[in-house]
């Protein structure tokens, strides 16, 4: 079928889901780590428009953009296990909420890259995404996939690695327990499915990194 | 069962004309509801509590919405005229385009069209950048789908007629055919497409709507600082 290369960045969230989506399905791949302040001509040829990664490579054929590469892993290597519903509804209930990830997302990324008033503005906004994606997207479900964890979980993790990191760099609690229980039910759960636990992110790493590239952002 | 299929759109929507299109080009039986932005239906509200916005597919008292989402859904589960070729990868690209469309081409063509003096001159630099690559995927293709009208045209098949609007109003040229030959004889050929061709919204209405919109951009601007 052909060999499957990821090309993709330790710290990023977008690298990450395409990982977890690889090695749920136990397909073999090679995995390149792009240094993006000097990005590999490889990738400037598999991604000539966003130049961005993830970028996954199967049989010599590109695909970009992280929630397509998803999709296009899901139709590939069908079932084992089924990471979108089978129902039709139920499949456009779950790419309403990758939608509701991807355009929301980066709201709560601003909060790491703005001060004062304007951070305040955000953090509210941000405040508002969660308790939507709390009560309408979670509900009473134990992942956003039902029983098992599927792509709509996998999109969500940016909040149990992502998030936390950005509230100890700047010494805020967005998603509080007693405000959030059931997306902080979600979060233990996560971490506790085998296949993420034992491929987390480098947490210590991260604070490290991002801490300084909030020195250099307010400076 | 009977099948009841209704679409919450506006007569002027880019992303409901979609959904339409869609629905046509299948040869869906479905009713249609041109909602008042400024009055919201509480069928609307009902169906649509995240957003609040159209388009809405309900299929059988069941609410769908975000226009992309729509067109996969309608898509699969009406399965003649297919949008979507078989071939995963081949998916992947058209998934690609479409989603290009909204976030790339449709961003850079609002600023070219809100922006004011210089900022505008650096914004239609930056769209005409990005429908460069539109250009380039067009080659040996009739249509962003290939032989027939696919997923990737019906996302970007507003600029069949909005770049007109667009251009009409803040008199600068946007896609000139020297300069994109096979987007513009895309554009000529998926405006004049069966199902398509009957569907455009009158092109003087939305001059006005879109004039009216750009107002308080130019006023802003006109501004003393």
């Amino acid at each position: 079928m052909g060999e499957v290369n990821l090309h993709g960045e330790w710290s990023s969230p977008f690298s990450y889901r395409v990982i977890w989506a690889l090695k749920l399905k136990a397909i073999e791949f090679e995995y390149i780590e792009e240094d993006l302040s000097n990005k590999s001509p490889l990738l400037l040829q598999y991604n000539p428009i966003y130049k961005k990664i993830p970028v996954l490579v199967h049989g010599g054929k590109p695909i970009s953009e992280s929630m397509i590469i998803l999709e296009y892993i899901e139709e590939t290597w069908p079932k084992n296990p089924l990471l979108l519903p089978s129902d039709s509804f139920e499949r456009a209930m779950a790419r309403f909420w990758i939608k509701f990830s991807e355009e929301k997302g980066p709201t709560i990324w601003k909060i790491f890259v703005t001060s004062g008033e304007e951070q305040e503005k955000v953090k509210n906004e941000s405040l508002e995404i969660l308790r939507t994606i709390e009560e309408k997207g979670l509900g009473e479900k134990k992942f956003f996939g039902g029983e098992n964890i599927d792509l709509l979980d996998l999109a969500f993790g940016w909040m149990p690695y992502w998030l936390g990191v950005i509230e100890e760099i700047l010494g805020l609690k967005l998603l509080e327990a007693d405000k959030f229980p059931r997306l902080h039910a979600w979060i233990k759960n996560f971490k506790q499915v085998s296949i993420i636990k034992d491929n987390p992110p480098d947490r210590d790493r991260m604070l490290i990194h991002f801490s300084s590239l909030r020195e250099k952002l307010l400076h | 069962m009977a099948e009841e299929v209704k679409l919450l759109k506006t007569w002027s929507s880019p992303f409901g004309l979609r959904a339409f299109w869609i629905l046509k080009l299948k040869g869906v039986q479905f009713d249609f509801i041109d909602e008042d932005l400024s009055n919201k239906s509480p069928l609307l509200l009902q169906s649509n509590p995240v957003y609040k916005k159209v388009p809405v597919l309900i299929h059988n008292g069941k609410p769908i919405s975000e226009s992309l989402v729509i067109l996969e859904y309608v898509d699969e589960t009406w399965k003649q005229n297919p949008l979507l070729p078989e071939d995963p990868y081949e998916r992947a690209r058209a998934r690609f385009w479409a989603k290009f469309g909204d976030d790339k081409v449709l961003a850079s063509i609002w600023n070219a069209f809100i922006k004011q003096g210089k900022e505008q001159e650096e914004a239609i630099g930056l769209a005409i950048e990005t429908l460069k690559f539109l250009e380039e995927e067009l080659k040996g293709k009739r249509f962003f789908g290939g032989e027939k009208i696919g997923l990737p045209d019906l996302a970007l098949g507003w600029l069949a007629n909005l770049i007109g609007v667009f251009e009409e109003v803040i008199g600068v040229k946007l896609i000139e055919k020297e300069r994109f030959p096979l987007l513009s004889a895309w554009m000529q050929e998926f405006a004049e497409a069966p199902v398509i061709k009957e569907s455009w919204p009158p092109h003087e209405k939305l001059v006005t709507k879109f004039r009216a919109i750009r107002e308080p951009y130019v006023a802003a601007a006109a501004q003393p600082k």
